[in-house]
């Protein structure tokens, strides 16, 4: 089906990957030589740094992508939903992703943990040691390299255990309809949303928060929800419409693209909204162990951020909100595709300016580096998902809510 | 709209009801004499109204000395009353709007009386800043008025500023929309009225309604347009309430969350209140079959959903308080949880956190009994939470010195008590004149959502009914 698409997106990613890496080793050599002649000594900067980064940065972005997919589906089941029946199996594809990302992130964790975290510095935490931190130890409770691996590990098991449960009734429905599985899937999606009541924003504190380690925002991981969120919903409306230009998923009518793009239209809307909050109420009360995190991006390492998060905002508001206002826009697949594509991109600027500037500092920048490795990251994902869409019939024939959809109108 | 109703789904109205039933049981109540019920306690809401005006009048007449606040806890019982009033004024809008923007069929029942509470709460809201302002007749100060008074200007930085704006704005547009529903059900009872007397008065205010298929189109074209500018209205208005306190550097009230968690617990709040007003009209007025315990049961999952988000968002604060090694926001937690206080805290988490939790259980969130209990105790909770985040983190200031308790007087707990008096005096005129479930709505979903459905609407209909080629080949 969309296999061919896919491998023909898994070769490209590849070669530009590899063309990439061609570059990577150039510009690396430069860095590394910069910094071996500065001669800095201890967990100084080196030029693999800026690769681990790249390679958290999308397993961050990705593992979001693909729990959203569960996430989709869980609210749906819950508010009874019967209009996202038609294209039910797109966002639960989107999980099976997981467990890549879950090995992706520990590994990254193991291997170059030290250069990306600064708490993981034994140092900090020893009061004889000069590199004593007050502030971090007092947070070791939390942030311990047991516990953390504990909560990351956690966090992948229980997402993917949940999606594999409410998939096998999915599938199961298909062959023996009734509504039984109808049911079970609801309570697996309720007992879901529990989890991710809770994992998202602790998540969101691990993958990304604990990167400054000294900064704290309770909004973070609502934040970070709600970039997820409408990344996912982004990416679902593109696979939506990709199946249906390639004569898929014709079941798919313009209302039911009228209300994804009202979705991605108010959740822009509603990732703003948190942006602004966590920073308004941040410049306002202008605490200086707070502003510090915005003073990084705005005006730190030489400005090198500020346009990535000028981009950020463009991207994730601006755009979207002028292009999808109109009811016309959201019923074409062509303007559907640029918001959708303007999100996807803007919400990795969104990662790329909270988790870079702790990462690598003034090293970091947009190059090959970053290029290649977006591309080998949405290849997998890309393969991923097409091939759970390959397992799978696209319409979930039995699904109790099936006729509803098929019937959705809201001209 | 979707003209297929799955089987899953469990019918909005009972009792096989027919068009000419809607309105007869919905416009009994406002045609007929006051009842017995009504007269009794539209009376003590009177008396409570009046004895809570003389208290406000004497609160102005002698100065707000008479309240319990002193140096240090200069905001008390009057913000958390305003807070807890807004917040409770959001429910109608949510149900109004954003369930009419999620296309949720049961909101119909229960819009109506939601949007009225919604208006008198707000209108209890705005008492408490006046009467907070001490000095009520210059109340026109808080707006950006040229003047003569020098260079006397709003601060336009001032998030107090921007409440005013924001919450005149949201009781404008929720003011509209309610009128707006009311249009075609106002020309029901104008046409059917027998004095003469009522058939002028709802004539008028039906604003020459005549049901032709024009006034119904732009009836729900605006309905559209007035959904999607309350929509970011409701968020911003508790929004800008919690930066009241956001905004300033006090521990415990300078955190991110603030802004969507106030909006989930003003939700959570409205919803209890509503289900406390309608479960009382749906027995009172007899209107079992349309406020039905499905109704009942979506609005209690709504209650556990947003007491849950604010579940989350107290754990949030205390974990980030501690997190964060800031000794003061730290300490200020920590007082909230085991200082003089405590008791506070505890009534809040019991009754935001813990009681909705019980709503899990089907048979708790189907009872009556049980519903209406635990609507009572969230919004004491939700009362408790404002005053917990105002009183628990003023009294104790930055020097021990300045440490002080707030003990309310008569006059604190007496206008209090007058805003109850105006909500239900308020609500008991509207329950009375206007038809408290719009009938005009409950008629859109009686045929697709009733008990009784011809057979060729209902459940899911067999496979031969959908004949799309591409759909076929992807079945087997």
């Amino acid at each position: 089906m969309g296999l061919g698409a896919g491998v023909v997106l898994v070769a490209l990613g590849c070669f530009l990957a590899a063309s990439g890496g061609g570059h990577e080793t150039h510009e690396v050599a430069h860095a590394a030589g910069a910094e071996h002649a500065e001669g800095v000594a201890h967990h100084a900067y080196k030029w693999t740094n800026r690769l681990w980064a790249n390679v958290w940065l999308n397993a961050i972005y990705f593992t979001g992508a693909s729990v959203i997919g569960m996430f989709f589906m869980s609210y749906n089941y819950l508010a009874q939903a019967g209009w996202s029946v038609a294209f039910k199996r797109v966002p639960e594809a989107l999980p099976a992703y997981l467990p890549i990302m879950g090995i992706v992130v520990l590994a990254v964790f193991f291997l170059a943990g030290h250069d990306l975290f600064h708490w993981t510095n034994p140092a900090l935490y020893d009061t004889a040691s000069p590199e004593y931190d007050p502030i971090i130890a007092g947070k070791h409770g939390f942030l311990n390299t047991p516990f953390y691996v504990i909560r990351v590990a956690l966090y992948f098991v229980l997402w993917y255990v949940l999606w594999r449960m409410i998939r096998s009734y999915s599938l199961q429905e298909d062959l023996s309809g009734g509504t039984d599985y109808y049911y079970k899937s609801l309570r697996v999606g309720v007992i879901f949303l529990v989890v991710f009541a809770v994992t998202s924003s602790t998540s969101a504190w691990d993958f990304v928060m604990s990167i400054d380690t000294h900064w704290f925002s309770t909004m973070f991981g609502w934040y970070t929800l709600a970039s997820w969120h409408v990344t996912g919903l982004a990416i679902i409306t593109l696979t939506v419409l990709a199946l249906k230009e390639r004569g898929y998923l014709q079941i798919v009518t313009e209302s039911h693209l009228h209300d994804l793009g009202k979705f991605m239209f108010a959740f822009s809307i509603f990732w703003t909204y948190v942006w602004f909050a966590q920073f308004m109420l941040i410049y306002y009360a202008n605490l200086p162990e707070e502003t510090i995190h915005y003073r990084e991006i705005f005006s730190g390492f030489g400005g090198i951020y500020k346009a990535p998060f000028f981009i950020n905002l463009t991207l994730n508001f601006v755009f979207p909100f002028l292009v999808l206002m109109t009811t016309a826009a959201k019923r074409t697949g062509i303007i559907l595709k640029v918001a959708a594509w303007g999100i996807v991109i803007g919400h990795y600027f969104d990662f790329y300016v909270n988790i870079m500037p702790g990462t690598v500092g003034s090293h970091g920048g947009f190059g090959p580096m970053e290029f290649g490795m977006i591309l080998i990251f949405a290849s997998g994902f890309v393969w991923s998902v097409y091939s759970q869409l390959e397992k799978a019939n696209l319409v979930p024939k039995h699904h109790p809510m099936l006729e509803e959809s098929l019937h959705h109108d809201i001209n | 709209m979707s003209h297929v109703t799955s089987a899953v789904r469990t019918p909005l109205v009972t009792g096989g009801k027919t068009y000419a039933d809607v309105t007869e049981d919905i416009s009994r109540q406002v045609e007929g004499k006051p009842t017995r019920e009504w007269t009794i306690a539209f009376t003590i809401a009177v008396v409570v109204l009046i004895y809570g005006a003389a208290c406000v009048f004497w609160t102005w007449w002698e100065g707000l000395g008479v309240w319990g606040l002193n140096k240090t806890v200069g905001w008390a019982w009057d913000i958390t009353n305003f807070v807890w009033w807004v917040g409770i004024g959001h429910a109608g809008t949510l149900i109004s709007a954003i369930l009419l923007l999620f296309r949720q069929k049961w909101r119909t029942a229960v819009n109506r009386a939601a949007e009225a509470m919604t208006i008198f709460a707000v209108i209890c809201a705005a008492s408490f800043i006046l009467m907070h302002m001490g000095r009520p007749w210059l109340a026109l100060w808080a707006l950006p008025l040229p003047n003569t008074f020098g260079s006397l200007w709003v601060n336009f930085k001032s998030p107090l500023v921007w409440d005013v704006f924001a919450i005149s704005t949201y009781f404008t547009v929720s003011l509209v929309f309610w009128y707006m529903g009311l249009l075609p059900d106002l020309a029901t009872i104008r046409d059917r009225a027998r004095s003469k007397v009522s058939r002028y008065i709802y004539g008028a205010f039906s604003l020459g309604w005549n049901g032709s298929a024009k006034t119904w189109a732009r009836y729900e074209y605006i309905s559209l347009i007035l959904a999607g500018l309350s929509t970011p209205l409701v968020l911003s208005v508790h929004t800008i309430v919690s930066f009241d306190f956001a905004t300033s550097v006090i521990p415990g009230w300078h955190t991110t969350i603030f802004p969507p968690y106030f909006v989930a617990g003003a939700i959570f709040s409205g919803f209890a209140m509503v289900q406390n007003l309608v479960l009382i009209i749906r027995v009172v007025f007899k209107l079992e079959d349309y406020i039905t315990v499905e109704h009942i049961e979506s609005m209690n999952k709504v209650i556990t959903l947003t007491g849950s988000i604010v579940g989350v968002a107290y754990l949030t604060e205390f974990f980030i308080a501690w997190y964060s090694g800031v000794e003061f926001e730290s300490y200020a937690f920590i007082n909230r949880a085991t200082g003089p206080y405590w008791w506070a805290y505890a009534a809040m988490m019991t009754c935001n956190v813990i009681s909705p939790q019980l709503f899990w259980s089907r048979a708790i969130r189907r009872s009556v009994v049980w519903t209406f209990t635990l609507s009572v105790i969230v919004n004491i909770g939700m009362w408790f939470e404002r005053f917990v985040i105002i009183v628990t983190s003023l009294h104790r200031d930055y020097l021990p010195s300045s440490w002080a308790m707030f003990h309310p007087t008569l006059f604190d707990i007496s206008d209090y008590i007058f805003s109850f008096g105006l909500f239900f005096t308020l609500f008991l005129l509207f329950s009375k004149f206007l038809p408290v479930v719009n009938m005009a709505e409950v008629k859109t979903v009686i045929k697709s959502s009733s008990e009784k459905l011809p057979a060729s609407v209902s459940g899911v209909a067999k496979g031969e009914r959908v004949t799309s080629p591409t759909f076929n080949k992807n079945i087997d």
